[in-house]
């Protein structure tokens, strides 16, 4: 433990897909700014190559306004924490570059940081979840993990699509646009509000592992039939989707007997999933915790606090050792600060 | 449903209760699938159904292949609940430790076999576990649980099922895993022949490097 850490602060740089997000997090803990700026496409998904050079084009602005928020200056920064996987290439490029350039130029360790454990980190941070079962659920991950014996384990994870994926694809077919502010998936679940009817659409749960593929292509050919409402078919596709996350978290929570559930990712700010966990914690006796909405979707902060994690246990990423990482999995990663 | 004692509980798991009971002078067991208030009712029915009435299918078809399970009393796909065969006898997890060498190693050999037995059918079960083979009274062993359990032919399911057995045993029984594993795969081989298990060491092998089917997954 380097006791000077309480002290520093340190600077996250996120930009595994379309987000470009900076935060600043104190060694304590406290995230004292925390700015994004998200590529949004013209049409379809994430372009790769257009979302880099979004993130290029924005990045000094964002830091800028985070340094900002934050009231302090460059020269206070004692650590620069970066997202080094896993992610899209081109776009954990431009965020590595930034964060390998600051590093250098201030004279200060860098930390690469695994996105998703910062995801789980940052839920733990804000919700004071001590020790969880996590589901995380985002538009490129689906992950239900829990901490055994130094790592996080995977109990459970999607053999195909993410869950995110899955939502946004559908609304993408069913004419729903992405603005600012109002991502997708919070389109379609306004539209399940209105949904009464549940139509039949594949549960894929195969041992512990879950695939949307299928539901996502018999939920697209049913929408294309137009023979059901759009409200329908949304809230069928939600609660089909979301139930068989739900199975698998509670078989998860059954196993290792945890007292905490946290829902965290993208997807975490959808309040039927919220719902559909908090009835498991119920039965079960224990805590059901989700993310704050600010910290569901990718952000710097999430990396920041997790590269102080790192740093405080000695880790640093020197910059010929910080290739970014495409598939770097969870389970791969060593997490000393947890005994 | 008469004649029925007051049911025993005997593990509580995330899906499904087990409970002991006498029925018309029978010793059973009763799975009983609980409602989850969590999902929609029309598709936990949905499910609870298709699972109650598929557990008892593929305990059928393993029986077909040769491997026994336990005889299936009755199905209730009202309560959503099975009433089969309680089996006397010890779980393989309790007495692998205490058997000789020589015991040890005829045993895995033949749960190697009956595993084998299972994937020629295109029967994965899914939760290969020391707990879930039973030798009985009779020095037979018997599969149970096929909560988990489908019907695929893919070698790839195969090799998971295989994998999550090897995993399965490294962590309950560490000191031999290895040894059970190579007699489990030798008895499988004679089922399969070695040209199929070369394939499925291959699988498992590369199951293995893609890790991401670990221990700490497993259900009890």
């Amino acid at each position: 433990m380097i006791n000077s850490v309480k002290e520093i602060y340190c600077l996250g740089i996120e930009s595994t897909a379309d987000d470009f997000s900076v935060g600043i997090s104190t060694g304590k803990g406290e995230i004292i700014a925390n700015i994004s700026d998200g590529y949004i496409p013209k049409e379809g998904g994430i372009h790769p190559r257009e979302a880099a050079r979004h993130h290029s084009k924005v990045a000094s602005k964002v830091l800028d306004s985070t340094l900002c928020q934050a009231g302090i200056e460059p020269s206070d920064l004692g650590l620069i924490a970066f997202a080094q996987g896993p992610g899209l290439g081109p776009c954990l490029r431009t965020g590595a570059t930034v964060a390998r350039a600051l590093a250098a130029y201030l004279d200060i360790p860098l930390v690469g940081v695994n996105h998703s454990i910062a995801h789980i980190e940052i839920g733990k941070l804000e919700t004071k979840a001590k020790d969880p079962v996590t589901l995380y659920v985002s538009g490129g991950n689906t992950i239900i993990s829990a901490f055994n014996s130094g790592k996080y384990r995977i109990f459970g994870e999607t053999l195909d699509i993410a869950l995110g994926n899955c939502l946004d694809v559908f609304s993408r077919e069913a004419g729903l646009k992405h603005r600012k502010g109002t991502p997708l998936g919070a389109a379609l679940e306004k539209l399940a509000l209105g949904g009464k009817n549940l139509i039949s659409l594949p549960y894929v749960v195969k041992g512990m592992d879950v695939s949307f593929s299928g539901l996502l292509t018999a939920a697209i050919n049913l929408l294309k039939q137009k023979k059901y409402r759009l409200q329908d078919l949304c809230y069928s596709l939600q609660e089909i989707a979301f139930a068989m996350v739900c199975e698998v978290t509670e078989r998860a929570l059954a196993h290792t007997e945890k007292k905490d559930i946290l829902l965290t990712g993208g997807v975490a700010a959808n309040k039927r999933l919220q719902y559909m966990l908090s009835l498991i914690a119920k039965d079960h006796g224990v805590t059901f915790n989700t993310v704050p909405l600010k910290f569901a979707t990718d952000n710097g902060a999430m990396i920041a606090w997790t590269g102080i994690l790192a740093y405080r246990n000695g880790i640093i990423t020197p910059i010929e050792k910080s290739m970014v990482k495409l598939k770097w999995r969870l389970d791969r990663v060593d997490i000393p600060w947890i005994n | 449903m008469d004649k029925l004692d007051k049911p025993k509980l005997l593990k509580k798991g995330a899906e499904a209760t087990i409970y002991f009971s006498n029925w018309y002078g029978k010793e059973i067991v009763i799975k009983s699938r609980n409602v989850k208030n969590y999902r929609h009712p029309k598709l936990d029915e949905k499910i609870r159904r298709f699972r109650t009435m598929h557990e008892p299918q593929l305990m059928n078809e393993a029986k077909k292949a040769g491997v026994s399970t336990p005889t299936i009393y009755l199905v209730d796909t009202k309560k959503m609940l099975i009433i089969m065969e309680f089996i006397h006898g010890k779980q393989i997890k309790h007495i692998l430790m205490n058997l000789s060498k020589v015991k040890r190693q005829n045993l895995c050999f033949n749960i190697g076999k009956l595993v084998a037995k299972l994937h020629i059918s295109g029967i994965i079960h899914g939760d290969l576990t020391t707990s879930n083979f039973i030798l009985n009274d009779y020095n037979k062993l018997i599969l149970v649980d096929f909560g988990l359990a489908e019907k695929q032919i893919e070698t790839e399911a195969k090799g998971v099922d295989l994998h999550l057995m090897k995993r399965g045993l490294q962590s309950t029984h560490n000191q031999f895993a290895e040894d059970c594993f190579r007699k489990i795969m030798e008895g499988y081989s004679k089922i399969v022949g070695d040209s199929f298990t070369k394939v499925i060491f291959k699988k498992i092998r590369e199951i293995e490097l893609r890790g991401r089917y670990i221990e700490e997954r497993k259900i009890k």
